[in-house]
């Protein structure tokens, strides 16, 4: 068999639990030279995690490594770490930039990877005392750079680009990963979501550069929520659900609706909705924002205008990195953000969490981890933690409210009762939240939430990277708890069809505006045209 | 579309980057008038100061490239230095051959020291600034120990004058003076009049060219890239926590000799006291220069030795001459470095919040063209 028979890639009976949570089961592809596959699949599918796998992540080793084999070239490996997987020219351009701002483009190009001019102090303190040879770099850097045929600065400063370039920047590095006696030169290429932050040109310029690579024999592994680009660009398309793979079809002839079809692959059951009309007459604005702006970086909202009524289930929608993540993120006060924020009547100061709070808000963020919960306490202070905060719930007062002592008895009571209500999976209520699934630890949040009983409150992304049990359950809980205590929910989300199953009305976002709202019973075609219609070449998968 | 500025508005935003040089410029515009100080006075006392002090400040640079904040630290390498001065004091090996020997022999130690507070360091990422403060004070402890009861009991000392009369422990007061400007009147020349030490200078020159050389090197990429993001840094194979280590070793060795430098020209060693503050005063001198914690320059350094030291020149005749005290000039000492630095790292949290705000304005500035 010659070199070239040997497939570049091959996972064989890839399997992966994360305690006990199956999240990836009995994968099996493989790769040519020059080969694009596209990768899709919802939120939580698995495809990330894939990558972890076939790049050695530290994350993967510390939660018990992985099932199934991974071969290169026909040879097994399995990568200890990132670099490992570098040195055997296997590259990933992450969704999230890993660039240095105050670098220009070659500087981050070439990080690490510097051609170096001799000098003799590198005889006595060692070779990076050697000077970097800024001519060979910017040559180095150029010729990447050109190989992606885009316009791009190597000179400017990241901090000074459009995303656009900053991706273009990340690209080119992994390019330049030239065969060395360390690195094997870049054979495969991970490109994790790289259009989403693109404008329409940016995408196109970059989609021609991903096919002139696969020419020059790179292959590419492309994941992407955009099904037309992977239908443009992909020679085979992978489908991914649930931890597994539905599908492995050559992209020749695939319609966009099949491969939304496969993605979702349960038809979406219209009859299991239930159906209710929100009287929008009688009951009040209760939130109203005026030309909100907010900069949170990846997801800028320039001006939103949105009223939310007293009681109902308002979703917002959109593409990722449009911006609809960034409006409870802002009328919160997690970014600097500008406009008029009015809340029963009352205008609320931005950029102060407290005074969100304080009038009866509350907001389960999409980041679990970083701003939702406190990983290494119990899951009783999880959810009493706010609570006790903002409201001194869960206090008891002697000398007349001078002395203030936890009521330990009604918080293990109050947490029973939501580990009951959202079936949250843990040994006790007195477990770390750090030890709980992702889907768990999204329960917790919103029993957080509850716990304040909130007058209105902004749930972002609260099915993501959950699995499908899970999802029903969190929907159905915040359905419930808007039916039984009347709060107003805001929920934020990318999947459509979750919005339409429990939401009354739905705005969509586009480029930080709300580009039209419509009821949840509007037929998702409607919905379709809206998020298409800012950019015709966005397909969005649940809206078929 | 960026934010567009008026002259004005321009202004107000060079003077908040600028606000402690500014403040100082002012205190000196008041202060020279007032201590009636000739102009060539002023000039031979500031370069004094400059011989003494640029050394040790030059050697914060490198940890701030490293993102690593201000390396209070470096008085471990000022004890280091001290403790090379004792040796050869005692030995008696005079001049530059003795200064030679002291800074070699307070090599090793500074790197040891500098290894040490490195790996702490790694330890207390993002609050290196107060730690290596501490560790300052818990060091001192140690030479204390060293010094008061080590020397002579365990490390022969010969020369009766450095001992206490209780028979060890070195002497409060060391004098230096077989290296008593040693390398200050090396290569002395007169200019107008105005005695300028040569040697020194073009010691400190060598050393600001190999700062400038050295960020050319991969190892100074390494440490600025380092400084930036250490995530990134790491995920690109850099050796993170060796590079930091790395950079403060560096300072605590250049530290050293700056040390060296500076006693040699003032002559005599406290020998518990000269290194306490000496971190502290060169921090403040360098902040009133410009610098931040998160970026500082060779000229930061300069400015900083001028308007420091030259408010402390005049201000004890201007006290003495405008409310008959010359004890404000010591005050002021003490009082200003403390406050110069507190004012500085509040700035530096005011400006990262102002420069987000920045960016929100740019935003609505944007929306505005857009709608």
């Amino acid at each position: 068999m010659s070199v070239h028979d040997v497939p570049l890639l091959e996972m064989k009976h890839i399997s992966k639990d994360f305690f006990g949570n199956q999240v990836l089961n009995d994968i099996n592809f493989s790769l040519k030279r020059g080969e694009i596959l596209g990768l899709v699949g919802e939120n939580g599918a698995g495809k990330s995690t894939l990558m972890k796998i076939l790049f050695g992540m530290d994350e993967i080793h510390q939660t018990g490594g992985y099932g199934g084999d991974v071969l290169i070239e026909g040879t097994k490996v399995s990568f200890a770490s990132p670099s490992d997987a570098l040195a055997r020219g296997i590259g990933m351009v992450h969704q999230e930039f890993s660039l240095l701002p105050d670098f220009t483009a070659t500087e981050n190009i070439m990080l690490n990877r510097e051609p170096l001019t001799y000098t003799w102090l590198s005889e006595v303190f060692g070779p990076r005392m050697n000077v970097l040879n800024r001519k060979e770099m910017d040559a180095i850097a150029k010729a990447a750079i050109g190989r992606l045929n885009v316009k791009l600065d190597h000179q400017m400063l990241v901090s000074e680009m459009p995303v656009g370039h900053k991706q273009f920047t990340e690209i080119a590095r992994e390019l330049s990963k030239e065969a060395s006696e360390t690195s094997e030169g870049i054979k495969l290429l991970v490109l994790d979501e790289p259009t989403a932050v693109l404008s329409e040109q940016e995408a196109d310029s970059l989609l021609s550069s991903i096919k002139r690579l696969s020419e020059a024999g790179i292959a590419i592994i492309f994941i992407t929520h955009r099904l037309q680009e992977i239908i443009d660009v992909c020679d085979t398309i992978m489908v991914m659900r649930d931890g597994m793979i539905i599908k492995t079809v050559p992209a020749q002839g695939v319609a966009v609706t099949d491969i939304a079809h496969w993605m979702v692959g349960r038809q979406v059951d219209t009859s299991k909705r239930e159906v209710r009309t929100f009287d929008y007459g009688s009951s009040p604005v209760i939130l109203s924002l005026q030309n909100l702006w907010v900069n949170m970086p990846g997801e800028t909202v320039r001006d939103v205008t949105l009223d939310v009524h007293k009681g109902e289930i308002l979703g917002i929608g959109g593409m990722a990195g449009q911006g609809k993540l960034g409006i409870p993120n802002g009328a919160m006060g997690l970014f600097p953000a500008g406009g008029t924020v009015t809340f029963e009547g009352q205008q609320i100061m931005l950029n102060n969490p407290r005074n969100f709070l304080d009038a009866g808000m509350a907001f389960v963020s999409e980041d679990r981890r970083g701003v939702g919960l406190l990983l290494d306490e119990s899951l009783e202070w999880n959810v009493a933690f706010t609570a006790m905060q903002v409201q001194e719930k869960f206090l008891k007062k002697y000398l007349g409210g001078l002395i203030q002592w936890r009521d330990q008895q009604q918080i293990e009571e109050e947490t029973a009762s939501y580990v009951k209500q959202l079936e949250i999976r843990c040994v006790s209520t007195k477990q770390k939240a750090k030890e709980l699934s992702g889907g768990n630890q999204q329960k917790v949040c919103l029993a957080k939430a509850f716990a304040v009983n909130p007058k209105l409150l902004f749930v972002s992304e609260p099915t993501r990277g959950i699995d499908v049990g899970a999802k029903a359950l969190v929907l159905k809980a915040l359905r419930t708890y808007n039916e039984e205590s009347g709060t107003t929910i805001v929920m934020i989300s990318s999947e459509l069809e979750e919005l339409r199953s429990i939401c009354d009305r739905i705005a969509i976002i586009s480029d930080g505006k709300v580009f039209g709202t419509l009821p949840a019973t509007a037929p998702s075609a409607e919905f379709g045209l809206l998020m298409v219609g800012q950019a015709s070449t966005q397909d969005w998968g649940g809206a078929v | 579309m960026t934010l567009k500025m008026t002259p004005s508005k321009r202004l107000v935003r060079f003077m908040a980057n600028n606000t402690v040089p500014i403040l100082f410029l002012i205190i000196c515009a008041f202060g020279i008038p007032l201590s009636g100080y000739s102009a060539n006075y002023l000039v031979s006392e500031i370069i004094v100061r400059l011989v003494r002090n640029s050394f040790l400040i030059v050697s914060l640079l490198i940890p701030i490239l490293a993102g690593m904040g201000l390396n209070f630290g470096m008085t471990l390498g000022a004890m280091a230095g001290q403790i090379g001065l004792i040796f050869i004091s005692d030995w008696g090996i005079v001049g530059i051959p003795g200064m030679v020997l002291a800074m070699i022999i307070s090599t090793p130690i500074s790197m040891l020291l500098g290894w040490w507070c490195g790996k702490i360091l790694n330890m207390a990422k993002g609050r290196e600034m107060v730690t290596s403060y501490i560790i300052g004070f818990f060091m001192n402890g140690i030479y204390q120990l060293v010094v008061l009861y080590g020397m002579g009991p365990v490390i022969p000392i010969r020369n009766k004058a450095l001992v206490l009369p209780r028979g060890y422990g070195i002497r409060n007061t060391v004098n230096l003076i077989g290296i008593r400007k040693a390398l200050d009147s090396l290569l002395a020349i007169r200019i107008f009049g105005v005695l300028v030490p040569l040697a020194t200078f073009i010691l400190i020159a060598l050393l600001c060219l190999f700062v400038l050389w050295f960020k050319k090197t991969k190892l100074g990429q390494d440490m600025r890239a380092v400084g930036q993001d250490m995530e990134v840094a790491r995920a690109a194979g850099i050796r993170v926590e060796h590079t930091r280590i790395v950079s403060i070793v560096i300072s605590t060795v250049f530290a050293g000799y700056g040390m060296i430098i500076y006693l040699q020209n003032i002559g005599t060693l406290n020998t518990y006291n000269s290194h306490m503050q000496i971190g502290m005063f060169s921090v403040a001198a360098l902040l009133v220069g410009g610098a931040t914690v998160a970026k500082a320059n060779i000229r930061n350094v300069f400015l900083g030795v001028i308007l420091f030291h030259l408010m402390f020149i005049v201000s004890p005749m201007a006290g003495k001459n405008l409310i008959g005290q010359a004890q404000l000039g010591e005050y002021f000492r003490v009082f200003v470095s403390y406050g110069v630095i507190t004012i500085s790292l509040v700035l530096y949290e005011v400006r990262k919040k102002r420069d987000l705000a920045l960016a929100g304005q740019t935003l609505a500035a944007q929306q505005e063209v857009g709608a």
